[in-house]
């Protein structure tokens, strides 16, 4: 793991850690709601990929902004959410971020930069580009994230907006999340040629670096965040990941699409959460007592979110037609 | 009154607003120096510069849902979409993304964005730069929908539309660009969601949009010398619509005839016949009639093209068989 020596205040570290192990136990959790159907609809598991969402948000202040996809529940804790409102929201209620109305696809601390999930794969990118357009305009020091996956970058919305971003010289990461699968199919299967030169074809600079190392991921983006308020931006890194669940929930049965051993693999000996704990504790950063003490706090925290959200009240049905518009109060009188 | 054309009255509808907020700009294909194809923003970017005229390639789903994004952090785009057929393309980011995220996030974001398009067929231009589509996107909730039918129409609700805090979609007549019409000198806007009855008439009610305005009034002129006394109404915003002054007009008058220029099936003048027959059935002495565009693409000939737009004559036609109580030709 890199750097050998650490280059951050411990508590940096720390909280990389702890907002990891807050994703993956809001995942485990939201599984596990499923599987009790006690969810309304199905979701889709960031667990596996929380290194990426992790190193690039630590990186950004939070009026950064950034837009997610429908596997947000990872981008959306890494950006500053709290549990309560999240569960609320994966239930469908009233005091969920988006009131119950978006609910695991759509989910998003708006008051922290998060410009939404979306549903449509590929369909924020210009969002993210003209967040980064709108940036610049106003004379602002504001960065705007795309994260998207793979699959995305089979969307010609894609290329559109890179070219104006690199004609412009906008504020933007491009963030491809590549966990190697586009749905149910491989992702060598859709994409033809390199990812990362897909970029470089605009002038671009592009990277690839491993997701499964927050350290790295974290460097990198630190680097590039400070590059785009600089005026150097776009830019676009690829970040080589694993999603440890299917497409979604649902998705139990893989084994057409990929070999139990692989997912083996990645969870045993490329988990991220597992690799920056050892990484901790080789550097002295923090104890074993200290991080299981960090691990059982957050699943405490996660099971009284639950609960909390359990018990909580749906919406109202008078909330139906509201938020149509802005200026009309329902908008089905 | 002056009279200005209803290009000149965009422009200085869009300069008006640029100069009283400076989020707003404009955005589009060969909208800066170009001023468009039909020289509709010509002079703009000399006073505003590139950075708020902003030229783009021809990437209508990027651009428009850079709008879209720029709406979202505190900005005001204008959106120019060269031919309304081109929305198309645009669809996921106007009808997933924009009509979507103020309801999506709880009411916690707004996208202020306008988009500016056209609609219209007869110039010759075959079935992928002829289409009215406004129906399409007054189907998706979270859109507001306006039709100028005049110049002074369209300053006026351009001006409402830059001030509204959500999606609103204008579609000019790309016929009456060159259209003059009275416009004052002095500030106004057109408030959303109120009807302009054009002309008091007791005998029938003629509903028209866009340029179908126009038709209407003709058509209530021949009718006129025939001893027949039409009403003319101008819904000016489809979304919302003036449901109440529409409903009011058809239980005085007890005939309706609606004018659209989008296809006749499935569309805006099936939905406002629809109101009508729902709301002032017993009012009514005949059922609300649709006129709209044929239910065919629009063909290149002249020969075949005037064949599938609304006219005056066909009004006429349906209107007298109204007053005299046949029955209606039926699409």
């Amino acid at each position: 793991m890199t750097p050998k020596a650490s280059a951050l205040p411990a508590e940096d570290y720390l909280r990389m850690y702890r907002q990891m192990v807050r994703i993956r136990s809001f995942e485990d959790n939201a599984n596990q709601l499923y599987l009790a159907a006690k969810m309304p609809g199905l979701t889709h598991m960031y667990s596996g990929e929380e290194a990426v969402a992790v190193g690039i948000c630590e990186a950004l202040k939070p009026t950064d902004k950034i837009t997610s996809t429908h596997r947000g529940h990872g981008h959306c804790v890494a950006k500053g959410a709290d549990f309560k409102q999240m569960f609320c929201e994966l239930l469908g209620k009233e005091e969920g971020y988006c009131r119950g109305k978006g609910g695991s696809m759509h989910i998003a601390d708006q008051s922290n930069g998060n410009l939404g999930a979306n549903a449509i794969v590929g369909g924020s990118m210009g969002i993210a580009t003209g967040a980064a357009l709108s940036s610049k305009m106003r004379g602002s020091d504001e960065v705007a994230v795309c994260f998207f996956g793979d699959g995305a970058t089979a969307q010609g919305l894609m290329y559109e907006v890179m070219n104006m971003a690199a004609l412009w010289n906008l504020p933007v990461i491009y963030a491809c999340e590549n966990n190697g699968y586009s749905e149910y199919t491989p992702t060598d299967e859709i994409a033809a040629g390199s990812i990362t030169a897909r970029a470089e074809a605009f002038g671009m600079e592009a990277f690839q670096i491993d997701g499964q190392d927050v350290i790295a991921v974290n460097t990198l983006a630190q680097t590039l965040v400070e590059r785009c308020r600089n005026g150097e931006g776009p830019f676009f890194v690829e970040l080589m990941t694993y999603r440890y669940h299917g497409h979604h929930v649902g998705d139990i049965n893989r084994e057409y699409y990929r070999a139990k051993d692989e997912e083996h693999d990645w969870k045993t000996n490329r988990d991220p959460i597992i690799r920056l704990r050892g990484w901790l504790i080789e550097e002295g950063l923090a104890s074993e007592e200290q991080i299981d003490l960090i691990n059982e706090e957050i699943k405490q925290d996660a099971k009284a979110a639950v609960d909390y959200a359990l018990a909580a009240p749906y919406p109202d049905a008078s909330e139906v037609d509201m938020h149509v518009f802005t200026d009309v109060k329902h908008a089905v009188a | 009154m002056r009279e200005i054309t209803l290009s000149k009255a965009v422009n200085e509808a869009l300069a008006e607003e640029m100069r009283r907020d400076e989020r707003v700009f404009i955005i589009g294909e060969d909208v800066a120096e170009a001023g468009t194809p039909f020289k509709i923003l010509s002079g703009l970017v000399e006073e505003f510069g590139t950075g708020r005229v902003i030229d783009t390639p021809i990437s209508e789903p990027g651009f428009m849902g850079m709008g879209v994004g720029a709406a979202m952090t505190g900005m005001r785009p204008v959106v120019d979409l060269m031919f309304g057929d081109f929305i198309f393309l645009i669809m996921d980011q106007l009808c997933n993304q924009a009509a979507k995220t103020h309801y999506m996030s709880g009411g916690k974001l707004n996208v202020p964005l306008v988009l500016r398009t056209n609609l219209g067929a007869t110039r010759r231009s075959a079935a992928q730069h002829s289409q009215s589509l406004h129906a399409l996107v007054a189907h998706i909730p979270g859109v507001k929908v306006a039709l100028p039918s005049s110049a002074y129409e369209a300053k006026g609700l351009l001006k409402t539309a830059i001030r509204d805090d959500n999606p609103v979609v204008i579609f000019e007549d790309k016929l009456m660009y060159q259209d003059s019409a009275p416009v004052p000198d002095e500030e106004y806007t057109i408030p959303f969601g109120q009807a302009n009855i054009k002309r008091e008439g007791t005998d029938i009610t003629l509903i028209g949009t866009s340029s179908m305005v126009q038709v209407c009034e003709a058509a209530a002129d021949l009718l006129a010398e025939q001893g027949i006394s039409a009403e003319v109404v101008d819904p000016r915003t489809i979304v919302p619509l003036d449901t109440k002054t529409l409903v009011e007009s058809a239980k005085k008058t007890s005939r309706v005839i609606v004018v659209d220029e989008g296809h006749q099936s499935f569309g805006v003048s099936s939905e406002i016949a629809s109101r009508i027959n729902e709301q002032a059935f017993y009012y009514l002495d005949a059922p609300a009639v649709r006129i709209g565009a044929m239910d065919v693409p629009i063909p290149f000939s002249p020969a075949l093209e005037d064949l599938t737009v609304p006219s005056a004559e066909v009004v006429v036609k349906q209107a007298l068989r109204l007053v005299r109580g046949e029955m209606i030709d039926a699409a």
